[in-house]
Order: structure tokens, then C-alpha cells, then sequence
């Protein structure tokens, strides 16, 4: 099938939400636009986000590249995943910080802005989870940098990751320790 | 005794192991492993797996003339053992990791620096018997050297631009074009070795599935596996079944958003974007019949504890049906675009020989040439039952193994019609029994084949335990596919082998 007919099958069709039989009880379409609004108070129009992998299983990752998908569709709320720390207001760190990691995950703190927040996401970054007592990890993100918010769940589903995102801007907002870091 | 004879028959005259299944174990002294290095000059012996376990290195075996399958182990005379990297270059980066953490010394290796130790661990060797000194520090890792006219180098990593895994890669470049890729790994190792010894089988299994989260089914079955085979119990059928039908959902989720990201580092958003909606729906159906959208710890030794209902099956079904439309859509539209394809045909070549001296199994190996494929051999249930073939490209570029993918996705549709179709009844559990032993599976992952080694105790508890990720003998092979090609087709290549870090990182 070429492309032109595969995008105007699209068009016609509509937005990717997840309505249909897969619906999703939550109402992410809600969550999401409530976060923008947010947003939009505290930094303008949008929120970027540097993903950091201290050490995680992968699993983690999965659920955030769902979140960038079209179906949660992060970025129609002006939230955006940047490629580069210096242009992040957001650290999003996974793993339970293996210590191989731990100088790459602190010096990419130190190249982002502030001010600045920090979320660990995931159980091995709330508190090392599984991993937990091994000698080859720190334990937590918070054994490494400030944490601001943790996300927990093996992995945090992407309707927990956007909620996530909604209480850090509830503390960002009350003008909190990480507001002016 | 050189010459051609079978695994089996070389190894007949030498002392088996009891109680090391489904597959022989055999103990050589170091003149046995000497000759063993000497035969794997003619023979077309596959390494499996290495590892050590306290004093004793152990290298598993397949003999690709008849399948058969062997261990064979070593004790270490003054901590020191022969290395197996010259005969099988597989062998190098697992025996400098048991280097690292066991302290064994690889006798031979040309390669004396660190693998998964970076100096920053607070003791050394942590699985030796007896644990290292704390390290000096952080190492300063000599990378190879490169000598020539007008060349320059590009380190990226250990943090990465997306949201992917991190390592270090050391590119040395002549202009545009790559003369030599060096890769530097090991940033997130996590002792998983080390955390589970003396785990119990619940506790090791749920770690065992967070050994590559995108793999966690396979990883659980290959865990489950091993701890079946080390205790002589036979998971009930349907638990079989069940396996298998989670199996092929996580290399569908797998496979789709691979093809999409593909296309995706070659600037065709639309496919990723097209790919990412499909698995997101395969994910939310597992969410909706097992309760978990990447299936984690469904898979239990003994069995699985989750069962398909009616509605379940009836989701399932609808679910094959529109992504087997859909995906052969979207493989067509790849096929119509020859824009597309000017960058992956020809981009990154892997040549079938080599594929074939690292033993490289899975999408990687199976691109070029290599048919290896665990379900068929060794082969496990419920596979043995079902009716599928094995695609394989002989091209081995990038072009290559998006089509590997895209025809496993249609055979994975396909085993999933049959396995709800044909579902046998009965219990999905059975206890194991508290008694020790060793045990070893194979199992295909997305990426290939894990092998997986255990070792219990009288009491049920985790000895040793080692996950060999398929990814082990692929990402020395895109180190050799990226010679030659521009640097801004890095990332086709690296998308299109997809090895796993945190899987080999361990
Ligand atoms: S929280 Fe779970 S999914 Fe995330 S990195 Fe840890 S083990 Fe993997």
C-alpha cells in the first residue's frame, strides 16, 4: 500500500487514542491535559525531560517510549524528551544507580540547568528494588542526586509515569526546595 | 586424537557429573581441556556459554552435526585456566568477565584489560572465593590503537542521546566512514550473579526476569526451565502452552517496535510511529488478560500463574487478526520505498562466516545465514507440537534483518492462532521439590537464544546461577558490520542488531 493512501486511511480515521476495546479506565486524555495546564503556569509552555538509564533492566525504558507514542502522546501537552542534559528541566533517572553509572548520572546532573528536578522512576530507582544490597549498586537514585519525586512500579505503568509528572509540578508549583535549586 | 567425531564420542571416555540435566556434564583436567582446544580447531563445535563457578570454569557445547549438547568443566589449577578465545573469539569479553569476577586468569587472552570492572566496585573479583581488595580507583581504559593518516575520533556514551541503554562507543573515523568501532560496556552491571546466590527459586525468579526487561518471559522460562531441569520435575502441559503463548506476544511486542525504530533512525517517523501504536496494543492486551503489560513474573518455576480466559482467547484472536493486517501493511509500504530502502540495503553487512564463528543466534545470526533457532533445537514444549518454520536471509545488512523480522512476526502470529486454538486443559502448576542439583535450559528470547545454568542446594536455595543473553556473541559482530559504513548509519546498524546492555552488563 503506498504511503499517500496509508496517510489519508489515518486522516479519516482519526487521532490514535486508546478508546475501543483496549480502552484505558484511567482517562489518560484527562491526566494529560490537566499537566499541561501546569505546565504552562510554571515554565511557559513546556516541560523537557532528559532520560537517564542508571543501570535499569530496560523495562522501564519500554513504558517511556510508550508515553512518547502516539497513544499517550506526551508532546501534545508540551512535554518533550530533549537529547541533550543542557537542555533538560527534568531528570528522568531509571535503574537502581549501579555504581559503574553513578559519575555519568552525576555529571549529567550537573550539566542541567536549574532550576531543576529529579525523578526516579521505577522501583530500583525509589529504593534499588530487587537489586537492592547488591555490592555493584548505589540503592536509589536519592544515594546519588536530590530526588524530587519518585515513581514507583515494576515498571510504573504510563498512565503512573503522566500522574508523576502532575505531583512534581504540585510541588514545583508550592515553590518547594526543588523550585528554586 | 584429532579428527572428526561427534561431541559425544570425544567426550565419552571422560568423568559425568550426576545430577546435571537434561543435558551431560563432564569434568576434564587440564591436559583434557588442552586436547578439547585442539579439537575445536576442526570441529564444528558451537560455543554455548562460559562461566565460572568458584574454582571451575565450565564451556558449554553444541555440535552442529547432530545437536547434541555437552558441558564440559574445568577445575582451576592456581586460579589460572586455558583460554578458549583463540579457537572461539566468543569466548573473549565472558572470560575476561570471569576474570573480573571471579579472578580466574584466562591463560592466553590476548585482551588483559577489564570487561565489566571499572575500578569503582568497593571490592574486586566478587564472586571469587575468596573477594578481592578493594580497587585503586577508576580505570582509564586503554582503548585499542589506531595508527594512520587524517583519522579522528568520536566517543559517545556512556549516556546516549534517546531514551536507550548506556555504553561507550569509541569511533575512529577517516571523514565520514568508520574505520573502526570500539565498544566499551559494563555501565550497568547490577551483580545480578553475585545477588542471586543464596536467593530462593521465587526470589531468583523474579530477579531472572529482570535480567532484560524486554526479554523478562523468556528470561522466566529459561529460569523455570533450569530449576525444572536441576530438580526432575516437568511443568504440567497447559503451563507449557501458556509459556509459549506469552513468549510469542513479548518477540511480537518486540519485533514490531524494532521494525519501527529501524525505520525510524533512517528518518521514517510515520513507521515508528505506525509500529509503537500496534504495541501498544499487544501491551494493553497482556494488561488485560494476565495483568501485567510486559508479562513479568507470570512465569514461575513449576509453571505459570495466570491462565487465558474465554474473553481472554476472544481479545487474543481479534488482536492476531488486525496486527497480521496491519503488519503486512506495513511491510509492503517498506517495500515500496525505495528512498527507505537506499539506506538499509547494503548498510551494515554481517557475513554469514562470521555469524558463524561467534555462534550468533537469534534475528542477528539468522539475517545471515545462521538457522539456529532454540525452539526447533534443542527444541522445548510446547514447540516440538507446533507447526512453524524458521525464516532465514542470507544478505546479513540492515535490509536483511528488517525482513527477519517481519517474517518471525508472521510466524509468531501464526503460533499464537495455533496455541489458542489448541490449548490442552489441566493444571498450570506444579510444586518443586525442595532438593538440590543442577540444571540448564536454552530458551528463545526476541534476541536469540538464553542459556541459563543453575546449581541448588539440599534446600532449595540458589547456588550459582549464570544468564548467558544472546547479546553475548552479537555485539562483538556490529564492531565488525559498522566497518566501512558512515558514521550516521550507526545508529540503523545498532537499531537493527538491538543487543541488549543491561543483559550482558549483568
Ligand atoms: S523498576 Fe522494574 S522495570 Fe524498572 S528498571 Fe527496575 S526492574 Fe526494570
Amino acid at each position: 500500500m503506498s504511503l499517500a493512501r496509508l496517510l489519508f486511511r489515518e486522516l479519516l480515521r482519526g487521532p490514535r487514542t486508546i478508546d475501543g476495546p483496549l480502552a484505558d479506565p484511567l482517562g489518560i486524555e484527562q491526566l494529560g491535559i490537566a499537566l499541561g495546564e501546569r505546565v504552562r503556569e510554571r515554565l511557559g509552555r513546556s516541560l523537557r525531560i532528559r532520560e537517564v538509564d542508571a543501570g535499569s533492566c530496560n523495562g522501564c525504558e519500554l513504558e517511556i517510549q510508550a508515553v512518547n507514542g502516539p497513544v499517550y502522546d506526551l508532546e501534545r501537552f508540551g512535554i518533550q524528551f530533549v537529547a541533550s542534559p543542557r537542555h533538560a528541566d527534568v531528570l528522568l533517572v531509571t535503574g537502581p544507580v549501579s555504581i559503574n553509572m553513578s559519575e555519568a548520572l552525576l555529571r549529567t546532573y550537573v550539566a542541567t540547568p536549574s532550576p531543576k528536578w529529579v525523578v526516579a522512576m521505577g522501583d530500583c530507582a525509589v529504593d534499588g528494588g530487587c537489586f537492592a544490597g547488591s555490592y555493584a549498586v548505589l540503592g536509589g537514585v536519592h544515594h546519588a542526586l536530590p530526588v524530587d519525586l519518585t515513581i514507583p512500579g515494576c515498571p510504573p505503568t504510563p498512565e503512573k509515569l503522566l500522574s508523576g509528572l502532575l505531583a512534581l509540578l504540585d510541588v514545583a508549583a508550592e515553590g518547594g526546595p526543588a523550585a528554586i535549586r | 586424537m584429532l579428527g572428526n567425531m561427534t561431541l559425544m564420542e570425544y567426550l565419552s571416555g571422560g568423568r559425568a557429573v550426576a545430577g546435571h540435566r537434561p543435558w551431560p556434564r563432564y569434568v576434564l583436567d587440564e591436559r583434557g581441556w588442552l586436547d578439547l582446544i585442539q579439537q575445536l580447531t576442526v570441529c564444528d563445535w558451537t560455543l554455548l556459554g562460559l562461566w565460572a563457578d568458584g574454582n571451575e570454569v565450565n564451556a558449554a557445547l553444541r555440535d552442529e552435526e547432530n545437536a547434541a549438547i555437552a558441558v564440559v568443566s574445568l577445575g582451576c589449577q592456581d586460579r589460572r585456566f586455558p583460554s578458549l578465545a583463540e579457537v572461539r573469539p566468543a569466548a573473549a569479553r565472558l572470560e575476561r568477565s570471569i576474570r573480573d569476577l571471579f579472578g580466574l586468569i584466562p591463560e592466553g587472552l590476548a585482551d588483559s584489560r577489564p570487561w565489566l570492572d571499572h575500578g569503582r566496585w568497593p571490592l574486586s573479583t566478587p564472586l571469587a572465593i575468596v573477594r578481592g581488595v578493594p580497587p585503586m580507583g577508576p580505570v582509564v581504559y586503554p582503548f585499542l590503537p589506531v595508527e594512520g593518516e587524517s583519522l579522528h575520533q568520536i566517543a559517545v556514551g556512556p549516556v546516549h542521546a534517546g531514551v536507550i541503554e548506556p555504553g561507550h562507543f569509541r569511533f575512529t573515523c577517516a571523514g565520514e566512514t568508520v574505520v573502526r568501532l570500539e565498544e566499551r560496556l559494563g555501565y550497568t552491571h547490577k551483580g545480578v550473579e553475585s545477588h542471586m546466590a543464596g536467593k530462593t527459586l521465587a526470589e531468583a525468579a523474579r530477579l531472572a526476569g529482570r535480567i532484560s526487561g524486554d526479554s523478562t518471559v523468556a528470561y522466566a522460562i529459561a529460569f523455570a526451565r533450569a530449576a525444572e531441569a536441576a530438580t526432575g520435575t516437568e511443568a504440567p502441559p497447559r503451563a507449557h502452552w501458556m509459556r509459549a503463548l506469552m513468549a510469542e506476544l513479548e518477540r511480537l511486542a518486540n519485533h514490531i517496535l524494532d521494525f519501527g525504530a529501524i525505520c525510524n533512525d533512517a528518518a521514517f517517523s510515520f513507521m515508528l510511529a505506525q509500529c509503537t501504536v500496534l504495541r501498544e496494543q499487544i501491551l494493553a492486551a497482556n494488561a488485560l488478560c494476565f495483568g501485567h503489560r510486559l508479562l513479568m513474573d507470570k512465569v514461575i518455576p513449576g509453571g505459570v500463574c495466570v491462565d487465558v480466559t474465554r474473553e481472554g482467547t476472544v481479545t487474543l484472536r481479534g488482536l492476531v487478526k488486525e496486527l497480521r493486517k496491519r503488519t503486512r501493511r506495513l511491510g509492503n509500504l517498506y517495500d515500496d520505498m525505495p528512498s527507505l530502502q537506499d539506506r538499509t540495503v547494503g548498510t551494515g553487512i554481517l557475513h554469514a562466516a562470521l555469524a558463524h564463528r561467534f555462534g550468533a543466534g537469534g534475528v542477528v545470526g539468522r539475517a545471515a545465514s545462521q538457522a539456529g533457532d532454540a525452539r526447533k533445537v534443542p527444541g522445548y514444549p510446547p514447540y516440538d507440537d507446533l507447526d512453524f518454520e524458521v525464516p532465514v536471509h542470507p544478505e546479513g545488512d540492515v535490509n536483511a534483518r528488517i525482513w527477519q523480522r517481519l517474517d518471525e512476526i508472521q510466524v509468531s502470529l501464526g503460533l499464537v492462532e495455533q496455541i489458542l486454538e489448541r490449548m490442552p486443559g489441566g493444571p498450570l502448576h506444579k510444586p518443586i521439590p525442595t532438593r538440590g542439583g543442577e540444571g540448564m535450559a536454552l530458551v528463545e528470547g526476541f534476541r536469540g537464544d538464553i542459556l541459563m545454568w543453575l546449581r541448588l542446594s539440599e534446600v532449595g536455595r540458589v547456588v550459582r546461577c549464570h544468564p548467558r543473553d544472546p547479546s553475548w556473541f552479537q555485539w562483538p559482530l556490529l564492531e565488525a558490520a559498522i566497518e566501512g559504513n558512515i558514521v550516521a548509519d550507526f545508529p540503523l546498524c545498532n537499531k537493527s542488531f538491538n543487543c541488549s546492555y543491561s543483559g550482558v552488563d549483568l
